[in-house]
């Protein structure tokens, strides 16, 4: 099978300074892959230059065979492939169901996510969907982020650190959804500090040490001594 | 009933002040830009109407929705082609920037049309009045005035509540990155919003150019008029715009009643006292 997200020799700049060197990585559909990596290891902008926020070279990102490393944001997400952003980011001037519907915003594709779709898997949040983000819990202001880029229907979906600051039995309860997400056809990358959680979700994982891939491969193969030593670069 | 008389006054006057102020108000909700050249650009629709009714003989109406036309397209260009490139993280770019405009249109519509003081003529309409209750009749200009800024707010406000650019509008005045991540462009989005800012002003021109005459110098008045109206309503918020039109506009009502010399100077000291009271202005918009 062909990857349906490909990297390759993906390097990543904030002005003069270099967070990636040299990223491969591959997604195919469906699949859910783990992103892990201490602070810093360059998992967050990873998940931006594939989301289009940070400028890269034009080939060293394909989705579904397109080019799109130097393509901007909006048009990525129309390409399907959506972004949960660190810290949610809802728009606190749009109300529950508004920062939904803008998932939408110029998507042409309606099915399997929409309204009624993400009600279906988050039901409080139709309780509260005329009422403001701010208001919710930190749980819901998750969900409504979550199904905010669902309702883009993405092939891909990234979600970085969706359980930062979240109590675990919360994380739990998100993290259960994951298989009716990928139910749909989409592809799911995780980006987690959360070792153990990221790795019992996922189908393979990447490893991240200082903008290199330290190892990669199915959880299972690999003992957690060699995840340590990949993760801190003992 | 002649204090009565000075508070319909008041409100009429208030509706115009509204409508010169919409337009600044709502670019300066999304996006952050506080465009000095305003009050200019609003003249400049005025003398374009003046045109399209004596150059090419259209009647008012046609004229001012041509025109409308003309500024949402030279409203959208604008943004592409010039402030584009100085929004971001220092307002001072922009404030220069649109600051030299209104120099340059000030000093185009002086080449262009002359020192002359001119007015939009509308016939019996500038003239006639209604008779809203026994003894007591506005006239039918100044309170189209008024209808047309409630009813240009009302427009807004179901564009910005009720549409998916609307949603677009807000998202990227919250946060323009995460709104990009949404499919939003953020470009179009922002030319848009200067367009529809531009075409607001339009009615304001017209309104304002029916009332009074006007010449090219006077721009920069009407822009301070405007500001004031905004920070008075509240920064952000197009109903409190609308509310600080009115309180500007009976302020210089009931002080010119006391003394003719005070009219401008009442509006102001009502500004500052607005400022004093509420720094945020009477219906600042919620931000968390």
């Amino acid at each position: 099978m062909t990857a349906l997200l490909n990297v390759s020799a993906l390097d990543a700049f904030y002005g003069d300074f270099q967070a990636l060197f040299g990223i491969d990585f591959e997604l195919a559909e469906g699949e859910a892959v783990a992103v892990i990596g201490a602070n810093g290891a360059g998992k967050s902008t990873m998940l931006k230059s594939l989301a289009g926020l940070v400028k890269n070279r034009s080939d060293a990102i394909r989705l579904g065979g397109r080019a799109i490393g130097d393509a901007s944001a909006a048009s990525i997400v129309r390409l399907g492939l959506a972004l949960v952003p660190e810290g949610r980011q809802l728009f606190p001037s749009l109300s529950v169901e508004e920062n939904l519907l803008i998932g939408a915003y110029g998507g042409e594709r309606t099915t399997p996510w929409d309204l009624a779709a993400v009600y279906r898997m988050f039901p409080v949040l139709k309780e509260r969907r005329r009422g403001a983000v701010t208001a919710l819990s930190g749980g819901q202001q998750q969900m409504v982020a979550i199904g905010r880029a669902l309702m883009s229907n993405p092939q891909v979906l990234l979600c970085d650190e969706i359980s930062l600051g979240l109590a675990p039995i919360v994380v739990e309860d998100i993290y259960r959804m994951l298989p009716q997400i990928r139910s749909g056809g989409t592809a799911v990358v995780l980006v987690e500090q959360d070792i153990a959680r990221a790795l019992r979700a996922a189908d393979r994982f990447y490893c991240l040490q200082e903008g290199r891939v330290t190892l990669s491969g199915r959880p299972k193969d690999v003992d957690q001594d060699t995840i340590r030593a990949a993760y801190f670069g003992a | 009933m002649s204090g009565f008389d000075t508070i319909i006054e008041g409100v009429l006057l208030g509706g115009v002040y509204a409508l010169f102020a919409l337009g600044l108000s709502l670019i300066f909700g999304i996006m952050r830009l506080v465009n000095l050249a305003h009050g200019d650009l609003i003249l400049l629709a005025a003398y374009l109407v003046l045109s399209a009714t004596t150059a090419l003989g259209l009647p008012l109406a046609a004229a001012a929705l041509l025109v409308v036309v003309t500024m949402f397209v030279l409203g959208f260009v604008l943004q592409r082609l010039v402030l584009e490139r100085v929004l971001g993280d220092d307002i001072l770019p922009p404030l220069l920037v649109t600051f030299g405009m209104s120099i340059v249109i000030q000093n185009g519509l002086l080449l262009g049309y002359g020192a002359d003081s001119r007015r939009l003529q509308a016939g019996a309409f500038e003239s006639s009045s209604v008779t809203l209750a026994p003894g007591l009749s506005v006239g039918l200009a100044p309170l189209t005035a008024l209808v047309t800024a409630i009813a240009a707010v009302a427009l807004l406000q179901l564009i910005f509540y009720r549409t998916s650019l609307g949603r677009a509008f807000r998202a990227t005045a919250d946060n323009p990155a995460i709104a990009q991540l949404m499919g939003v462009n953020e470009r179009n989005v922002y030319a848009i919003a200067v367009g529809l800012s531009l075409a607001v002003s339009v009615i304001a021109a017209v309104v304002f150019g029916i009332r009074a005459s006007f010449d090219p110098s006077i721009g920069p008045a009407r822009l301070l008029y405007a500001f004031e109206a905004v920070i008075i309503g509240g920064l952000g918020s197009l109903w409190g715009t609308l509310a600080g039109g009115i309180v500007l506009g009976l302020a210089q009502a009931i002080g010119g009643r006391i003394n003719p010399e005070w009219q401008i100077l009442a509006g102001h000291l009502a500004f500052l006292a607005v400022l004093m009271v509420r720094p945020r202005g009477l219906f600042p918009a919620r931000r968390t």
